[in-house]
């Protein structure tokens, strides 16, 4: 018996190996001997009419068996996936192969050499390029009839009108804020008509979030299940650390690389007055040997290369599988939505492989003062000798809301004032002494409307003041 | 980057496996994918099917796998599964994991028994319309670093060292100006305490929730004042108080390790015995000597407010201490090998660590799993006391597996089949249960639906190889998923 070694790592030159292999992605994708549409050859989406047109006892109560069902999925049903990253890799591929050809993404990296090792849809030539862009050239090219549209910008770029085109959307994020943002947005889609939620200004958002060896895939209904803020407290505080460590008690090689980091750099400009690049190797090295230099100061031992590298560029340790895992779910999920052919996750899907495989399914409950779904206005209790810097701090550590850098805007003697916003330097400087102010002293009355910004949400939030004696 | 979360050695170990897909189906080359992208150092895969034309799955698998990581070596056999065990079983012998991807039942039973013998661990994956099963079939799978998520520290503040008992007498909390005192570690403030409550309480740990609270309260009360006798803000004490409930957990080996230290089949050492083997006895020879009843200590504690002197004075502690007991476990490692005439180079520094997490995994034969005298009636009758349970679909797998065996083809495969093929299925599901004496009601909806996949396998889930015990089923239709051992 004989088996042939197709170890293409040595003999083929690369030019010749890189054609046949394009070849073979081409040969397999196209049937010649198929006339008439040449994308979909005999028997092609068979696996996937046997879910649409066979009734079953799983079924969702609404599911008719149809011939259309396939024609829906493959040419009509418009999805969004938000990141071209790990998860986003995965979701475009699971989602190519189950039919669907109507596929816009939206990413706003570019590819790094330390993505290469999952975003299988991401080569080494490709380094620099940006993410949406390469995704979709890949799966245009690979499957046939598949018409990915990327987009190289970020979700706040796009509005209302551009959102409210997709059937549904799923999301691959490594941000919160990110997921937020998109759930506010979803929730501004949302019309009410005396009071009742119209059902087809719904659009369904699949979340999928993984970190190392967890992750997780949830099913959000606008305005009918929990959304994102409703389960806020989830979510795991993230790690920073305080200030008084860095500064004078470090502990963990962590401390010292971070002390470096944020005090020594912008002191030192050791490069000019550029901003610290993690995928810069001489930036690097410079944070690591000052880094040891620190750590030798306070007897700390651990301080390497890599750990530092990972402390600048904020790295969480990824793993391809835990992608695949959530993906696949998430994609399981738009096709049962898609189809109405099975009832969708209810609603929270929880996935931890450290200690053999475990999964744990939930139905997560709305909140009901939700500040993103609930359509309940948010109170603020404060006493009028408060200052705004109270309420500053309120906003940003209150457990449900979690805001970064809120603008606080006011109506005061009919005109409307911007009380304080940190985003734009000058608008900064300028309200500044506001902070100390007390709420008296700004003219802010009880029961008046404050109006808050942030880049947790698209729409502004609206607070009613309370005085409190 | 992924090396941080399994460590250089668990990528070295990666790295020097050659693993076997037989059958490279959308299930089978996602597997693989997610071994090549962090880099596994070879795969072969053995396919007989063609794709188009003259192509050769497994050919046409191998390279587009091999384009993903050009680290990895990729190899291919164009030959069925069932022809290389006719001819040469022996080929199997040579990987670290096979993984059998929709295999038929008399090709997988086959071969499982070839790879029990063998010693090779034995993946068996199904994807069958929107239901996954995984089987992992290996006689004995040691695991030195299972990297817990929750595990306990390992303070020793119910036993402390020596070295440790000195150390904590080294503070005198009562004279401290207040900067000391504020950041002294919680592990210092807690023994302290454990002390005063010593002296008031015979000797006793504070055992019950009541007990507890009161030690809480002692330690609050140790809190500085200021001149208005308002206590101060000592973030350390909070965290002393917090952590009571764990802190003073007594120091035990966890029943887990404490299996490994007794296994009967590894008592005598000979020159054959596996590594693993000879580092556990080295360490139940620790436990019974040096150690006192305890393992080696772990030698890293949790992160905490302090300054850094105080905080890297102790942890120099506990790390001194694990290097100790380290070297000694390693002596003992060291006799053992010389006892047996073997010389050997150890990374046993690594492995005393953890020696906590040291897990083993065993899993029943498919063999005995598919015997009417071994089949585990008792996991699946209770199982099916819920009928819905992911117990059913792992029935209705194996009733079609017959169902093949009978009709050389799956139930429902075309349309016009469907209605005749769910009378011949549910006819497989009783005969299945008629032979294993099995009591359970298996709803016909089950049935009905698997006639309804028509064997077409979406792919809905792949993993890495993880220790599990010993079969995962997942449901796709309610995103749940449950694991049995069979």
């Amino acid at each position: 018996m004989t088996w042939s070694r197709g170890n293409m790592a040595d003999g083929e030159e690369p030019e010749k190996k890189r054609r046949r292999v394009e070849e073979l992605a081409e040969k397999m994708a196209v049937d010649s001997g198929h006339g008439g549409n040449a994308r979909d050859w005999d028997g092609r989406w068979n696996h996937v009419q046997k879910f649409l047109e066979r009734p079953g006892p799983f079924t969702h109560p609404d599911f008719e068996p149809s011939t259309e069902s396939l024609h829906f999925l493959l040419e009509t049903c418009k999805i969004l996936v938000i990141g071209a990253g790990g998860l986003g890799c995965e979701l475009l591929k699971n989602l190519a192969l189950t039919g669907f050809r109507q596929i816009h993404v939206i990413d706003m990296d570019t590819i790094d050499v330390s993505n290469l090792n999952r975003q299988f849809l991401f080569r080494s030539k490709d380094v620099g390029r940006p993410k949406a862009d390469v995704a979709a050239d890949f799966i245009n090219r690979r499957i046939p009839g598949c018409n990915v549209v990327p987009y190289f910008k970020k979700i706040q770029d796009f509005d209302e009108s551009f959102y409210r085109q997709f059937h549904i959307i799923v999301c691959g994020l490594d941000s919160i804020i990110a997921r937020r943002w998109m759930n506010g947005m979803l929730m501004s889609l949302l019309i009410y008509e005396d009071g009742v939620l119209d059902p087809s200004s719904i659009i369904p958002l699949i979340d999928g979030g993984t970190e190392g060896f967890k992750g997780n895939a949830r099913v959000i209904l606008p305005g009918m299940t929990a959304c994102i803020d409703c389960t806020l407290e989830l979510y795991p505080p993230q790690i920073n650390f305080p200030m008084c460590t860095i500064a004078s008690m470090p502990r963990l090689p962590e401390h010292c690389i971070e002390y470096v980091r944020v005090l020594q750099w912008p002191k030192e400009k050791p490069f000019g007055d550029v901003p610290l690049d993690g995928d810069n190797p001489e930036h690097i090295k410079w944070v690591f040997q000052k880094s040891q230099e620190r750590a030798s100061e306070f007897n700390i031992t651990g301080v390497t290369y890599r750990l530092t590298q990972g402390v600048v560029k904020r790295i969480i340790p990824a793993v391809a599988s835990t992608n695949a895992v959530i993906a696949a779910a998430c994609a399981t999920e738009v096709f049962k939505i898609a189809s109405s052919a099975y009832v969708p996750l209810n609603n929270y899907l929880v996935f931890n492989d450290v200690d053999g495989l475990y999964t744990y399914t939930f139905e997560a409950e709305r909140k009901e003062n939700c500040t993103a779904c609930s359509q309940v206005p948010q109170d603020l209790k404060f006493a009028p000798s408060a200052t705004l810097q109270d309420i500053l701090e309120y906003l940003t550590e209150n457990a449900s809301l979690q805001m970064k850098s809120p603008a606080i805007t006011a109506t005061i003697d009919g005109k409307n004032r911007t009380l304080y916003l940190q985003t734009v330097a000058s608008i900064e400087e300028r309200t500044r002494p506001n902070l100390c102010k007390t709420l008296k002293e700004l003219g802010l009355t009880d029961g008046q409307e404050l109006a808050v910004a942030d880049v947790t949400t698209p729409q502004t939030m609206l607070f009613k003041l309370h005085f409190t004696s | 980057i992924d090396a941080q979360l399994w460590g250089d050695h668990g990528q070295e170990a990666l790295e020097n496996a050659h693993v076997c897909l037989i059958n490279a189906t959308a299930t089978g080359t996602e597997i693989l994918k997610n071994l090549v992208l962090p880099g596994i150092g070879a795969f072969t895969i053995v396919d007989g099917h063609k794709v188009t034309g003259e192509d050769n799955r497994a050919q046409a698998a191998t390279e587009l796998l091999q384009e993903l990581n050009s680290d990895v070596s990729g190899n291919f056999v164009e030959e069925s599964p069932d022809k290389l065990l006719d001819n040469d079983p022996e080929f199997f012998h040579r990987f670290s994991l096979v993984i059998g991807v929709q295999l038929i039942e008399s090709t997988c039973l086959r071969l499982a028994g070839v790879l029990w013998n063998a010693g090779v661990p034995f993946l068996v994956c199904k994807t069958y319309g929107l239901v996954g099963y995984m089987r992992l079939a290996v006689k004995e799978h040691t695991v030195v670093e299972s990297h817990p998520d929750n595990a306990l520290e390992d303070l020793r503040l119910d036993q402390p060292f020596a070295e440790l008992k000195n150390h904590i007498q080294s503070y005198d909390l009562d004279n401290m100006d207040k900067k000391d005192h504020s950041h002294t570690p919680w592990i210092i403030v807690v023994a302290k305490y454990l002390e005063k409550w010593y002296n008031e309480h015979n000797y006793q740990l504070p055992k019950n929730y009541k007990e507890k609270e009161a030690f809480r309260q002692l330690i609050r009360e140790g809190i500085l004042k200021n001149e208005n006798g308002v206590a101060e803000d000592e973030e350390n004490f909070e965290e002393a108080i917090k952590n009571v409930n764990t802190a003073l957990n007594p120091t035990k080996i966890p029943s887990t390790v404490q299996d490994i230290l007794n296994a009967e089949g590894w008592k005598n050492i000979t020159a054959q015995t596996p590594a693993f083997w000879v580092m556990a006895r080295a360490v139940k020879e620790f436990v019974e000597n040096e150690g006192e009843g305890k393992l080696p200590v772990r030698g890293t504690i949790p992160d905490m407010i302090a300054d850094s002197e105080k905080f890297i004075n102790l942890q120099n502690v506990y790390r001194e201490k694990a290097m100790q007991d380290a070297s000694v476990v390693s002596k003992h490692v060291e006799s053992l090998l010389q006892s047996v005439g073997k010389v050997c180079v150890y990374k046993s520094k690594k492995k005393c660590k953890n020696a906590a997490f040291l897990r083993v995994v065993r899993c029943r034969s498919l063999a005995d799993e598919c015997s009417v005298e071994l089949v585990n009636k008792d996991e699946i009758t209770s199982c099916m006391d819920n009928p819905d349970s992911e117990m059913v679909l792992y029935l209705m797998l194996r009733s079609v597996d017959r169902f093949f065996q009978q009709h050389s083809r799956y139930p429902g495969v075309y349309n016009y089949q469907v209605e005749e093929d769910i009378g011949k299925l549910k006819l497989c599901v009783n005969s299945l249960l008629q032979e294993y004496g099995l009591n359970v009601n298996v709803k016909d909806d089950y049935i009905h639906e698997f006639c309804r996949y028509g064997a077409n396998a979406i792919k809905m889930i792949t993993h890495q190889f993880v220790p599990f015990n010993n079969t995962f089923i997942y449901n796709a239709m309610s995103q749940t998923s449950a694991t049995f051992q069979l």
